[in-house]
């Protein structure tokens, strides 16, 4: 069906019409709330591979196994370099060439974890930099084992100073699902945009994007208290 | 491996689409060359606002960023590319583009720019005033020089974000790197124009990303 602006209309009236109409909208309910879901699970697939991801590689590269560290320091940089829609249409398009196909959401679900993982890599690394050698080595010197003194000594104060710019980075990671429409995932903005042009009106758009705020808004707002909490306790 | 290179890295086709590509390449650069400055400056009266502006005006600042921070850069072109023509609003690909970027990015540049404008003492501000420097002047000369020092990684990582952002205008079809990468595919039904696209931003931002590198673990040791 397609829904035609009337020619009369003033501008007020064509804006309502166009952007908050509540027939159209009222036809796309479901499809939306079904799209808003599948973006909340990627989103917290995202969110759980990534952050682990970093989180172990960051501990590796304490160890300093010199060839280990130069591996993951050229993975960090190529996943901070390469933008994350090209790490998407390498899975999702490329791969295809040598038989490794993926379904839409593994191609966007594992680019996005690589990147949030480079990421978070050079996140936890850095804090566990922040550390003064002397609390490893006093850890060391009450007995405990490498492992037991990154784990119970050096890593509980870095994972404190990490918090603030994990959050950021987390949450404009985490923003990228929205790309996933772009090998035809079916999330929210993939829906919205295929609803827009099939009623031929603006409101499904107007819908995702009231989706979206409705999912990052808080989002946002914990890092925002996250970065006043954390920031006077250095 | 014979035939793997003759998928993702055929000198044939490389040959054939580098012309190509390299024009997207040159779009890529002038989008960011465009969107970098007018980011920054949007950035720097946001923070200047929200730092220095009466009440309602910092409100206003912290609304305007935590709202473009929430929102997906990829919605808001669309948005903005697929919403206006029902207004009757005809906008040129470059512009919505544009528009679209530096509305996501200046919040970006806002939040570091704040953050560095609050690095700086009280002090400083107060001495400057006190040498008969206008409220403008010692901002200009004192206070924003030394702020944008504090935070220099943050603005390089966030323009790294910005180049790497420019990707999704292909999803409007901007000819920019990736849009010409994919077509080309599409036309040789072979992946090394992706792989060669990916490669150019490599080559791209790879300095850049090592330049943050040096940057920040310099801060940590100075801390």
């Amino acid at each position: 069906m397609a829904l035609v602006t009337p020619p009369e209309m003033g501008t007020l009236e064509r804006i309502g019409f166009s952007f908050f109409n509540p027939d159209v909208a009222a036809l796309y309910v479901e499809p939306m709330l079904r799209g808003m879901g599948l973006t909340v699970v990627l989103g917290l697939a995202v969110i759980v591979t990534g952050i682990a991801l970093g989180l172990v590689l960051a501990l590796l590269r304490s160890r300093q196994f010199r060839l280990l560290n130069a591996l993951i320091v050229v993975y960090a940089d190529i996943f901070r370099a390469l933008p994350p829609l090209v790490v998407i249409i390498v899975l999702f398009f490329a791969f295809p060439y040598v038989d490794l196909s993926m379904s839409a959401f593994t191609a966007t679900w594992l680019a996005l974890s690589l990147v949030l993982g480079a990421f978070t890599e050079e996140i936890f690394w850095a804090g566990i930099l922040s550390i003064p050698k002397g609390q490893w080595e006093a850890a060391r010197a009450t007995g405990l084992g490498p492992w037991g003194a990154m784990w119970h000594v050096v890593l509980p104060q870095a994972l404190r100073l990490t918090v603030p710019p994990l959050t950021n980075r987390t949450i404009a990671i985490t923003k990228g699902t929205a790309l996933g429409s772009v090998v035809a995932l079916h999330e929210v903005l993939n829906v919205a945009s295929a609803a827009s042009s099939e009623a031929g009106n603006a409101t499904p758009l107007m819908m995702g994007a009231v989706g979206y705020l409705i999912l990052f808004i808080p989002f946002v707002v914990f890092g925002r208290w996250v970065e006043t909490r954390f920031a006077w306790k250095r | 491996m014979d035939t793997l290179l003759q998928v993702f890295f055929n000198t044939d086709i490389v040959r054939e689409v580098w012309p190509f590509l390299l024009k997207g390449l040159a779009m890529t650069v002038g989008l960011s060359l465009l969107v970098v400055p007018l980011g920054l400056a949007a950035g720097l009266a946001v923070a200047l606002a929200g730092t220095y502006g009466a009440r309602w005006l910092r409100w206003s600042t912290v609304v305007y960023v935590d709202f473009f921070r929430a929102f997906p850069p990829l919605v808001l072109l669309i948005l903005i590319y697929f919403g206006f023509p029902f207004l009757q609003i005809d906008m040129p690909k470059f512009l919505a583009v544009a528009l679209g970027f530096t509305l996501n990015t200046s919040s970006y540049y806002g939040e570091v720019f704040r953050a560095g404008l609050q690095s700086i003492p009280r002090g400083q501000m107060e001495a400057a005033r006190s040498t008969g420097l206008t409220q403008r002047q010692a901002l200009t000369h004192i206070v924003i020089p030394q702020a944008t020092r504090n935070v220099l990684p943050e603005l390089i990582g966030n323009t790294l974000e910005v180049i790497k952002l420019t990707t999704l205008a292909s999803v409007v079809a901007l000819p920019e790197l990736l849009n010409n990468a994919r077509q080309a595919q599409a036309l040789t039904y072979n992946a090394t124009p992706i792989v060669l696209a990916a490669l150019m931003y490599l080559a791209l931002l790879w300095p850049l990303v090592r330049v943050l590198s040096l940057l920040e673990h310099r801060a940590i040791r100075m801390r």
